[in-house]
């Protein structure tokens, strides 16, 4: 059964109100689809009853809900591979030189997802710099999924998500094995600071930092929340931190202070 | 770029064979170890094979522990794709000198990413 425009309205509106998701119309289907579940999974025969049960407003925890199931989640480990060239060749080695002083590193993954970025970024840190062992560093991960933050801390893959963009030899070094679940070993797990942080709402307190990684979730943002994120990473960043995005996101014609740098096939954005 | 696919199973080396194709890779097919071999012996220019594990006559595991006796063999990329899951088996294949791992099932995401790390994207 389709659901109503109002139906979608509402849940478009009320996504909108609550993680800055933008819902195009015509994505009815989607809707359907991703709400339908969760439905039944309280017992209710339909997204419409679902949305009645939404609009008394009084089930917060319904409402995250709606969001985890409206959120894509979709990653996978070192995803895209060459901004992780980028990092190793030249982001962090820049970083390294320019923060020798102080001997401290703080990066935010800022839409973690199920937490394969960040840890893709522990695995190329660990094998390629070894030296930053003697530093301060701190990988901050966060999302506004609880659910997602869950699936970060406890660092367990399925055969099909560590076959995705993971060298085998980085798995077997990285990794216990339980059956057909994969399990990130505790040192590599304990590198990582997991918290929750919608982006379209005001940011708790963080720390400046020196690597923004924010790919993949401002595409869900309309123009206005995009600039307005931006911003507000900007003003994280300390002095020649850098921010990274997804492969079709950028902070051009934003107006924007950003200093725009290209390392091969990576355009990457600079506090200077 | 010319590519060997070894598999006994036909619908495994047409899905194998599949990917390959579609980003230009050439692609001679085998069915197991001992014909693959004499394939590689024959046609040099093969950058990269596919390899399933379990096969009649030669399996792959056998198949890449004589392919990396031979020096001749060295730029040869050898990626094994298998229902082979077990940590045990993956490290007895790397250290046999098999490049990457493919574990069965797998989408056509997976194989790409996998070539891509070993440079052979094209
Ligand atoms: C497609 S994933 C990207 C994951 C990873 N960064 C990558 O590039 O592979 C998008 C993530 O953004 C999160 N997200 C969506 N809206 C958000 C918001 N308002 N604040 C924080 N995270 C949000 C979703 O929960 C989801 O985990
Ligand atoms: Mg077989």
């Amino acid at each position: 059964m389709a659901i109503t425009h109002r139906e979608f309205d509402y849940i478009k509106g009320l996504i909108k109100q609550e993680a800055a998701i933008v819902i195009d119309t015509g994505k009815e289907y989607l809707v359907e689809s991703r709400l339908m579940p969760l439905a039944q999974k309280h017992g209710l025969a339909s997204v419409k009853d679902l949305v009645d049960n939404l609009s008394k407003r009084d089930n917060q925890q319904l409402v995250t809900q709606v969001v985890e199931a409206m959120t894509t989640n979709e990653t996978s480990f070192f995803r895209d591979f060459y901004p992780f060239e980028a990092l190793k060749k030249k982001v962090i080695p820049d970083l390294i030189a320019n923060r020798s002083a102080a001997k401290e590193l703080v990066i935010w993954c800022a839409a973690t997802s199920s937490g394969q970025e960040p840890y893709s970024l522990a695995m190329l840190i660990k094998e390629n710099f070894p030296q930053l062992a003697t530093w301060r560093l701190r990988i901050i991960c966060s999302d506004i999924s609880e659910e997602m933050l869950e699936r970060t801390r406890s660092g367990v893959y399925n055969q099909l998500e560590v076959n995705r963009g993971l060298p085998v030899s980085l798995l077997m070094k990285y990794f216990k094995q339980d059956g057909t679940r994969w399990i990130v070993k505790d040192d590599l797990r304990r590198m990582l600071e997991v918290r929750l942080v919608n982006l379209a709402a005001p940011w708790p307190h963080l720390p400046q930092v020196d690597l923004i990684m924010m790919r993949n979730v401002l595409i869900y943002f309309d123009q206005v929340t995009k600039v307005s994120i931006l911003k507000h990473a900007y003003d994280q960043l300390k002095v020649n931190g850098v921010l990274l995005l997804g492969s079709t996101e950028t902070t051009i014609n934003m107006n924007l202070s950003y200093q725009v740098q290209q390392y091969e096939k990576l355009s990457y954005y600079s506090k200077l | 770029m010319r590519a060997l696919v070894i598999d006994d199973s036909r619908a495994a080396r047409m899905a194998v064979s599949r990917i390959l194709k579609s980003i230009g890779f050439d692609v001679v097919e085998a069915e197991n170890g001992e014909q693959a071999l004499d394939i590689l012996n024959k046609d040099e220019t093969i950058t990269v094979a596919m390899v399933d594990w379990n096969m009649p006559i030669m399996n792959g595991y056998e198949f890449v522990k004589l392919v990396r006796r031979s020096d001749k063999f060295r730029e040869v990329m050898l990626v094994m794709v298998t229902t082979e899951n077990e940590m045990s088996q993956v490290v007895k294949a790397l250290s046999a000198g098999a490049n990457e791992y493919v574990m069965k099932p797998f989408t056509d995401e997976v194989i790409l990413e996998k070539l891509e790390m070993l440079g052979l994207r094209l």
